[in-house]
């Protein structure tokens, strides 16, 4: 499965692999700095989607909510399941990012174990999506 | 004159795999001796192609038997969410037991080894499935809802769907519909 993370803090990217690289799930993980980068890598024609992109949302440049809002109206991209991963857990972001296409809120965890917990959720249930053709139009997920 | 090879089978059977799939045009990439990951939908047309193209070389797909039986544990426990008259009386795994013609125990443990989840949570998965459809598809209430899928109050449905989502059934209605709403006015 083919992972991809947007976000600009350092520590929260290398927590972030080394939390997969732990969890033996077979999974291919890249990581982008910011938006602007992300949404070139995707925009490559050949670009290989990932099948679950996690965004964190106050990224400078281009924020997670700006590549949401371009990735869902990219019919090539709207397939890809999007969890946003935030520090921030306001019931407005939540409910706005649901809104706008997102399939997963992920408050993020502050310890390496929980962290663990909730990707290895995460990449369980979409797996669930992925391999039941359940309708991913109702596919919505929030993890504190 | 004579020359003499020697072989390296492994080099020479995923070179013939790339260069076969290379030739359908699919993206795919090779995980260990003998699978491969196909990174796209393919059509019925292309596979059946790639069957034919791999036969040549002898190389047969082969369909492995315990994901055969865990899509029959899957089929069958749709069937019992999605028709709710049948099989209601009778205890899941008893039903699933009789049907497959395998003890519970060991269905559960091929299921959870090829799934990375449990029946049970399978289960619940596939009824939280359902609520949303009906939800969002009839203008039956919850509580009507909780009935037909023979949960024991409208209380339990609801704990049900929050923990296997995080949000609330309403909540979750009120999304869907802004949803459509956005949809709408854009077209």
């Amino acid at each position: 499965m083919h992972i991809v993370l947007a976000d600009d803090d350092e520590d929260d990217r290398l927590f972030f692999t080394d939390a997969f690289d732990e969890l033996k799930m077979d999974t291919k993980v890249s990581t982008y700095n910011d938006g602007v980068e992300l949404m070139k890598y995707l925009n490559q024609e050949d670009a290989l989607l990932p099948n679950v992109l996690f965004l964190d949302l106050n990224m400078p440049k281009k924020s997670g909510l700006e590549c949401l809002k371009e990735i869902k109206n990219n019919k090539r991209m709207a397939n890809i399941a999007i969890a946003i991963y935030s520090t921030s857990a306001s019931e407005e972001d939540i409910e706005e990012t649901f809104v706008l296409g997102a399939n997963i809120y992920i408050k993020k965890p502050s310890d390496f174990k929980a962290l663990k917990k909730v990707l290895s959720e995460v990449i369980s249930i979409n797996w669930q999506y992925h391999t039941n053709s359940l309708n991913k139009d109702n596919f919505l997920l929030r993890i504190q | 004159m004579k020359i003499f090879v020697k072989f390296n089978f492994n080099v020479i059977c995923n070179k013939v795999l790339e260069d076969k799939l290379n030739e359908l045009d699919v993206k795919f990439r090779i995980l260990g001796f003998g699978e491969v990951e196909i990174l796209q939908k393919l059509t019925d047309e292309k596979e059946q192609n790639l069957h034919i193209l791999f036969k040549d070389y002898g190389i047969d797909v082969v369909e492995n038997e315990k994901i055969i039986l865990v899509q029959k544990v899957k089929d069958a426990i749709r069937e019992i969410v999605f028709n709710s008259d049948e099989a209601l009386n009778i205890k899941t795994s008893v039903y699933l037991a009789e049907k497959l013609g395998h003890s519970y125990g060991y269905l559960s443990n091929l299921f959870s080894e090829i799934t990375y989840t449990s029946i049970e949570n399978f289960i619940i998965l596939q009824k939280i499935e359902y609520a949303k459809q009906l939800i969002l598809t009839t203008n039956l209430s919850l509580t009507e809802i909780a009935f037909n899928l023979n949960y024991s109050s409208v209380a339990h449905l609801s704990t049900q769907f929050k923990n296997t989502t995080g949000i609330t059934p309403s909540t979750f209605q009120r999304i869907i519909s802004k949803r459509k709403e956005i949809a709408q006015q854009n077209d």
